[in-house]
């Protein structure tokens, strides 16, 4: 069993405020994502959860037990960082022995746990290679081997993809995914990247910041986000956001609440093409062909740049003025502080 | 080899060489013989007798006169070219000489002697390398005890310098602590002070802990170096931050981060360090000089001033023991210099 819980974790440097008042609990076997834009602390909070920044106030908990005053490495947490930070000098079985060696586990039972790590990643045959002589991708395993050996109670992962390129991202993904289906242990992501989170994710942090804006399973935040922030944040192409003035003035759709500064939020992929006689029109700025699907940008008269992701078949010309519809059921309504209705 | 061969005959013109080329190569030579031509003197004049390096005009070989065994003289006798008005030169060897006139024989009937005007022979001349200068000065002296003395000192100094420094180095490039950059700079900044200036004061300070003519008294006040602390500090901050933080969650306590992984990390800054301080151990003059008096604790140094006497200076032990003091300091360059261009901790992370 392993839990974390954070309860109004906070943190400063000097005088900037960096985390303001987290409160999260992560349950046995939870992978669970940070989400957030550059700077919004995601990567302090995994770097507090691990013991290597210590919270200004507040406190973090493993397994109902307050870590604030235990070092990194008596946590039983395993971090695997986004450079991979792998000693150069040392060969690969000795990076993945390091951590053992630390322990006084006897030889043998290092050679063990090594060679079974090393098959489960399948680095069997790279485990003499220095790490300069090793892909990427192959660095990136031995990262994540050296976490496994030590059986840690949570593992932490520091944007581990972001060095690799788009092909590879998208295999060690799913390898990420198998790999926690396999160990069953709780594990702590962070990303930049949403389409990492919704495919990894059980449940998605997203954070602005150093607070957490909304908590919940991808599909949760997909379907209703509980402000314009996360809203737009996740899902791509980003949501497109309507005045609802200019909504009720140029399509035929009811809304209750429509106060000054609210707005309707359409994903691009909600958005439909209609007939002239219905919806709203757009004059079409550009077109990016997706191969199944067409990326639309497009201009509404106020001047608001929509996206809309239309059928690939679809033909569509620069300059061309469309109609649009949307389905309200699947629209969102924030209010002026971006707050859901 | 062949592609050493292949570097240095490189030209920049095809077929026939460039003007550059014969800039660049002159340029060379004349560095190559300003810089090596004294070593390479040296070194042919360490084999030279005691005569033959006082000889008038000076000679790139070590030429000694000939002997030859006579039947009827103890002591093998010097050989000459004699050239007899009317009569075709040969080879006699002298008994004695008298003025200008010498007393001369003929190897081959040792009867006979003849009296001969001393410009009318010439020495017989032969190549003979006088290894005995290398061998005497073992025998004769206790150049062993100061060579040992040397080593000593400059193995026990070197190895204190390099913990010492690094630990120092760790501290102040991976710690945040308060006071950081200031004692940085006040280790840095004793650089400004000459250490002659501080001579009276360390040879106070060593008196009082009662290490006067001890060798540790030259070991200890040298192992601290601000230039050793800056060097590794400097390659230290290049190991990346996260390596460390790795280590820490892989359990490892302090010292082992700092001997396991911080340590091999800066080989390439350590063997430099190594170097200089080998250099500065081997060749120092000034602190032995005023710490070490008795010549039983002698460094190499300091007996090769000891051996420039007021009246008399034995010059060909004095050459001898100059070639075997440059030879460590040598033999360091060429297996350690490798070192300084490969830096290693970038490659782990990307």
């Amino acid at each position: 069993m392993a839990t974390l819980t954070l309860n109004a974790v906070s943190k400063s440097f000097d005088k900037t405020q960096v985390i303001r008042g987290v409160d999260l609990a992560v349950a046995h076997g939870e992978f669970v994502v940070f989400v957030g834009p550059s700077g919004c602390g995601k990567s302090t909070l995994l770097r507090i959860v691990a013991g290597l920044e210590t919270p200004t106030s507040g406190e973090v908990r493993i397994d109902d037990t307050i870590v604030n005053q235990v070092g990194a490495a008596d946590r039983g947490c395993a971090m695997v960082f986004q450079s991979y930070a792998l000693y150069p000098h040392m060969s690969v079985y000795a990076n993945m022995a390091f951590g053992l060696e630390n322990i006084d586990i006897p030889k043998a039972e290092i050679a063990q746990k090594v060679n079974e790590a090393a098959k489960l990643l399948k680095l069997d045959a790279l485990l003499q290679r220095k790490p300069t002589q090793l892909s990427g991708g192959q660095r990136q395993r031995v990262a994540i081997g050296r976490a496994i050996v030590r059986d840690p109670k949570i593992f932490l992962f520091d944007e581990p993809l972001s060095n690799l390129d788009a092909e590879l991202r998208v295999s060690m993904r799913s390898e990420l995914r198998e790999l926690h289906a396999r160990l069953g242990a709780t594990m702590i992501y962070v990303t930049h990247d949403q389409v990492e989170a919704m495919t990894l994710a059980d449940r998605i942090v997203v954070l602005k910041d150093g607070k957490i804006e909304q908590v919940g399973t991808p599909k949760a935040l997909y379907e209703s986000p509980c402000n314009a922030f996360v809203a737009g944040f996740i899902g791509s192409p980003r949501m497109n956001f309507l005045a609802t003035a200019w909504v009720q003035k140029n399509a035929p759709v009811l809304l209750e609440n429509c106060a000054a500064g609210s707005s309707l939020g359409i994903r691009p992929e909600h958005l439909q093409l209609a007939r002239e006689d219905e919806g709203f029109a757009a004059t079409i700025a550009s077109v990016e062909y997706l191969g199944g699907s067409n990326l639309l940008h497009a201009t509404l008269d106020d001047g608001t740049r929509i996206e809309a992701l239309l059928d690939g078949a679809t033909p569509l010309a620069r300059g061309a003025c469309i109609h649009l519809r949307f389905d309200p059921m699947k629209s969102h309504h924030f209010d002026a502080t971006g707050v859901r209705v | 080899m062949t592609s050493i061969i292949k570097f240095l005959t490189n030209t920049r013109g095809k077929n026939s060489l460039h003007w550059t080329d014969w800039l660049s190569y002159g340029y060379l030579m004349i560095g190559l013989f300003t810089m090596f031509a004294p070593v390479v003197w040296l070194v042919a004049s360490s084999f030279k007798s005691e005569s033959s390096i006082s000889r008038f005009p000076p000679t790139f070989f070590p030429y000694t006169q000939k002997t030859v065994q006579v039947i009827g003289h103890e002591k093998p006798l010097p050989l000459f070219n004699v050239a007899q008005p009317g009569e075709p030169p040969k080879e006699m060897a002298q008994i004695r000489r008298i003025g200008i006139m010498a007393t001369m024989v003929d190897p081959a009937k040792p009867t006979e002697t003849l009296q001969i005007n001393i410009n009318q022979r010439k020495p017989v001349d032969e190549i003979k390398a006088a290894t005995e200068n290398y061998t005497d000065i073992f025998k004769k002296f206790t150049f062993g005890k100061y060579l040992w003395n040397s080593v000593f000192i400059t193995v026990i100094a070197t190895l204190l310098t390099l913990l010492i420094n690094s630990m120092a180095a760790f501290a102040l490039s991976k710690y945040k602590f308060t006071g950081q950059k200031a004692v940085f700079l006040l280790i840095i900044a004793t650089l400004m002070i000459p250490p002659t200036i501080i001579l009276v004061p360390l040879f106070l300070v060593i008196n009082s802990v009662g290490l006067l003519n001890n060798l540790w008294g030259v070991i200890l006040p040298a192992i601290a170096t601000p230039t050793g602390v800056f060097l590794l500090r400097q390659y230290m901050l290049t190991i990346p931050d996260e390596m460390l933080e790795a280590a820490r969650m892989d359990h490892a306590s302090e010292w082992r981060i700092y001997w396991k992984i911080v340590l091999p990390l800066a080989a390439p800054a350590l063997a430099v360090l190594a170097i200089f301080s080998v250099m500065w151990r081997w060749n120092d003059f000034l602190l032995p000089l005023i710490v070490l008096s008795k010549s039983e604790f002698f460094t190499l140094q300091l007996a090769l001033n000891s051996f420039q006497g007021e009246l008399n200076t034995q010059w060909h032990y004095l050459l001898a023991m100059t070639v075997i003091t440059l030879i460590p300091i040598t033999l360091v360059f060429a297996f350690l210099q490798k070192y300084i261009t490969s830096g290693i901790a970038s490659a782990g992370v990307k």
